[in-house]
């Protein structure tokens, strides 16, 4: 029973290495009168904007901008329900227009009646009636096809979603799930507003013919599609990705527009936040002329405001849809719930 | 009636901070579940229970449990008998070893069994990637230490005379094996096996990484149904149903498991066989255990190895990625990367939670520990005991899904609103840490004689002074023992931790799943460089657990 004293000493030395309580800097989040103080932004995986903006933004309003990703559009929602009435942040970027109706159901958001730009009115949520969403950013999601692996191939690309359960394109496609990311379930919606209540059998078919369900989107269009390196030349992804493959004057993927469901992101202040002015400013700083403008190279999203000067690839290569795939807002909030455990057990067994 | 109030209010400190950190987050979550809209509505629960998908998780949960489980007592007695009777080289080292796996944080054998079963890696050719033989054997690399821990222990003190009694009777040696050893042993096996499918049932973290939401188990379908990963929203009526069956499971089988081994505690006062020189016919079970050595090394070779190895050649880039925030594939512009705080300053933030969660499952084991253990007089004493033993053992049943979910919905509203506060995560891993401290702390305070405290008492020391001359020089072994696993479950604590983490201060784990679940090669290898540092600070806590190990304080 001798005490090793080698052994007490590194137990000792490891437990005194990094005491202990809250040694951490306790940040306050009281502002300085007339100051705007810190502001906590809350947004999806896939949120950016460039540092110059945010700095100009924060030097200018004199609020501190924090930005806490929460995960992917799914989770992020998830995050905003479960917390409600005491927020992780003051404000949230990238509920859309498939997710808002849980957090409005949940009463996540708090109202707040932002001075829209021009034409952004058009976006607004059917069912928002307290007004508490405010538009930022549309795209369509669409399936893509990398159409230079297709020549290399000698196939023809699919063009609807019938080709997609073609054996021809058998193990070809992947998708990001409904469960987890926003563009998922826009797919997943386009397929029921395509096929009504025969979706289920047109997901059976989908997943029979191999098609591959991953996490996130970036997953999809990063790791598996055939132009970032993988081996699948179909992927869901938007409307607006055709003008990221731009080399030498051509895109080598197309976005197949007939298979497009248009996804509205928004922002909303959060109910119970600490500091709603800042959430405030950071909302009408999303819709500012310069965020509007940075959007489409920073996130690859069209802004809500009809007079941002969209880049100049955008015109030749991000064709939007005509007459994108539709579900009544109200049959999405009612379906969701339903639609999605559906979904979980055709894909996951 | 002093002793009792006494009893009682050394009991006190620890019921209060149960009731505020366990009973009051865990009813918090079944409350959400069963009422809806202020009225009692069970039937959405039990909705849940006759949907197809929650009996597919349950029965994924039963026979991926029962299959590991007996996989992990066959592949796990041999190595048993060799470490524990036989004198072999390094035996203490190896012993040692064979620990490591069991406390090594669930996210960094999810990865190195996936990086063991991806197309690219040794085992590719069997193309496991994606079945449930990944998590299978996740679950066995796991708790293969358990049983050789719990079995050796016994083996080891196992009387060898009515075996030599049987050989010299000419019983053979596989006669003498099933006839007289196998059924001396029995109990601990029995309870061995109790344990691993317990840690099999509740497994979280390698269930997660290598079954998704296409292979769940009850403790990950939890995860799933309240991240919305399954339906898109929080699901809490399906929530707290599977809480519920998991709960009432876990009672059974430890009820089960304590009738079964209801023996005397092989742990006091016992000889030890001394370890023989292994003979001929040791030679299987020799073999055996350098399999299963084998075996067991592989995972963590693969992962070191992957971890230094990008683009086919060796570097140390995933290492030097560790002081960045990842790579996030989208975004180059604001912040840049994927993560709030670079990975070594989530190493820090562990280490230093770690240390808080120590100091708090030590304190409320210690308190709990002595008033399980105080000899009862009257059945008041000996009542209030028991309902106090078995209400420190229920953090062992209820997932730590369930309790950082609760957590998250009940500790946000005055006057408890913790949310933000910095002690949250470390009371819950203490929580998590707590059964584990209680049972290294027990056996240990119930071999005291309960007669040197009286001669003690006798000779004139009072309360304290009896503590500290004749407890206290016992004890301090085993609590630094029990300190060093709190600090490695703390260090590899996940399914509580995740939904309680703040996200300017994540810890390692935390930081590892999302790494692991973001696109890139960077953030694959970074995330293998972070495991493995995770891994190489839990293995050498617990080796230095191991160097002070009392012989035969059957931990686990």
């Amino acid at each position: 029973m001798r005490i090793r004293p080698l052994v007490a000493l590194a137990t000792l030395a490891l437990l005194g290495s990094s005491c202990s309580l809250a040694n951490e800097d306790d940040k306050s989040d009281d502002a300085a009168p007339g100051e705007c103080g810190d502001v906590v932004l809350v947004t999806h995986d896939s949120f950016d904007l460039p540092k110059k903006l945010v700095a100009a933004f924060e030097k200018e309003s004199g609020c501190s901008l924090t930005h806490s990703p929460a995960g992917d559009g799914g989770e992020l929602t998830s995050k905003l329900t479960v917390t409600q009435g005491d927020p992780i942040g003051d404000v949230a970027f990238g509920v859309d227009n498939t997710f808002a109706g849980a957090a409005l159901e949940a009463g996540v958001f708090a109202p707040y009646d932002a001075d829209l730009p021009s034409g952004a009115d058009q976006y607004l949520l059917e069912g928002d009636d307290e007004g508490v969403l405010t538009p930022v950013d549309n795209a369509s999601v669409c399936v893509n096809v990398d159409t230079a692996w297709f020549a290399d191939n000698d196939l023809e690309p699919p063009t609807t979603l019938d080709d997609l359960v073609d054996p021809a394109y058998r193990d070809l496609f992947v998708t990001p799930a409904a469960t987890t990311s926003t563009p998922g379930l826009a797919f997943l919606l386009a397929t029921i507003g395509e096929y009504d209540d025969d979706w289920v059998a047109y997901w059976e078919d989908l997943v029979a013919n191999g098609a591959k369900v991953v996490k996130g989107w970036e997953d999809a269009y990063y790791v598996d599609f055939t132009f970032s390196g993988g081996d699948r030349p179909i992927v869901l992804s938007y409307d607006t990705s055709p003008a990221y493959t731009v080399a030498e004057g051509e895109s080598s993927t197309a976005a197949l527009l007939d298979t497009c469901f248009r996804q509205v992101e928004y922002a909303g202040v959060l109910e119970g936040a600490a500091n709603p002015e800042g959430a405030e400013r950071v909302i009408d700083f999303l819709l500012g002329p310069e965020v509007q403008a940075a959007l489409p190279t920073s996130m690859y999203v069209f802004p809500v405001d009809a007079d941002a000067t969209l880049p100049p690839e955008w015109a030749q290569f991000a064709e939007q849809p005509a007459a994108p795939i539709e579900v009544p807002a109200a049959d999405i909030s009612e379906h969701r719930r339903e639609w999605l455990m559906e979904w979980t057990d055709i894909t996951s067994s | 009636m002093r002793r009792l109030a006494g009893l009682l209010a050394l009991a006190a400190v620890p019921t209060a901070v149960l009731a505020v950190f366990f009973l009051l987050p865990v009813t918090g979550m079944l409350q959400r579940g069963f009422w809806t809209d202020g009225s009692f509505d069970p039937g959405a629960v039990l909705e849940v229970l006759g949907r197809e998908r929650t009996g597919r998780v349950i029965w994924f949960t039963l026979w991926t449990s029962a299959t590991s489980t007996v996989v992990a007592v066959v592949l796990g007695l041999p190595a048993a008998y060799v470490l524990h009777r036989l004198a072999i080289p390094l035996r203490g080292a190896v012993r040692a070893a064979l620990l490591v796996p069991f406390v090594l944080p669930t996210v960094v054998v999810g990865i190195a069994i996936r990086e063991l079963v991806a197309d690219s890696g040794p085992l590719g050719f069997l193309g496991l990637d994606g079945t449930p033989y990944a998590i299978l054997i996740g679950l066995v690399f796991f708790n293969v230490a358990v049983v050789i821990r719990t079995v050796g222990t016994a083996w080891e003190s196992l009387d060898r005379r009515p075996a030599e009694a049987a050989a010299a009777l000419g019983a053979s040696p596989v006669q003498v094996l099933t006839t007289v050893t196998l059924p001396a042993l029995r109990p601990a096996i029995v309870s061995a096996a109790a344990v691993v499918f317990l840690f099999c049932a509740t497994g979280f973290g390698v269930v997660l990484m290598l079954g998704g939401t296409r292979y769940a188990s009850v403790e990950t379908e939890i995860y799933l149904l309240t991240t919305g990963a399954i339906t898109g929203s929080v699901e809490y009526q399906a929530a707290a149903a599977l809480s519920l069956v998991q709960l009432a499971a876990v009672v059974v089988l430890l009820a089960v498991a304590a009738r079964l081994r209801a023996v005397p505690d092989p742990t006091v006062r016992r000889a030890l066989a001394v370890p023989a020189r292994p003979r001929k016919q040791d030679v299987p079970a020799l073999v055996a255990t350098g399999l299963v050595l084998v075996a067991i090394a592989a995972p963590v070779v693969t992962l070191v190895v992957g971890s230094l190895r990008r683009d086919g050649a060796w570097t140390l880039v995933h290492y030097r990625a560790l002081q960045g925030t990842g790579e996030d594939a989208g975004a180059a512009g604001m912040g840049g990367g994927l993560l709030r705080a670079p990975v070594t300053e989530a190493l820090a933030n562990s280490l230093r939670i770690a240390v808080d969660a120590t100091w708090m499952s030590l304190l409320l084991g210690l308190l709990v520990a002595f008033v399980v253990t105080r000899r009862a007089r009257g059945r008041a004493e000996a009542s209030v005991r028991n309902v106090f033993d078995g209400l420190f053992m229920l953090p062992l049943g209820v997932s730590a899904v369930t309790l950082g979910f609760g957590f998250l919905i009940t500790l946000d509203d005055p006057p408890i609103d913790l949310r933000s506060s910095p002690l949250l995560v470390p009371v819950a891993q203490a929580l998590v840490a707590l059964p584990l401290v209680v049972r290294v702390l027990v056996p240990v305070l119930q071999g005291i004689d309960d007669r040197q405290r009286q001669a003690a008492a006798s000779l004139g020391a009072g309360p304290l002074r009896t503590l500290l001359t004749v407890d206290a020089p016992v004890l301090w072994r085993p609590l630094l023992a029990a300190a060093g696993f709190a600090f490695a479950v703390s260090l590899g604590e996940f399914g509580a931790t995740s939904f309680i983490v703040r996200a300017e201060v994540p810890t390692l784990p935390v930081v590892i799943y999302r790494l692991i679940g973001s696109p890139g090669a960077l953030n694959y290898g970074t995330a293998m460089a972070a495991s493995v540092v995770l891994a190489g600070a839990t293995a050498l806590v617990i080796l230095l657990v191991e160097r002070l190990r009392v012989p035969g304080v059957g931990v686990i």
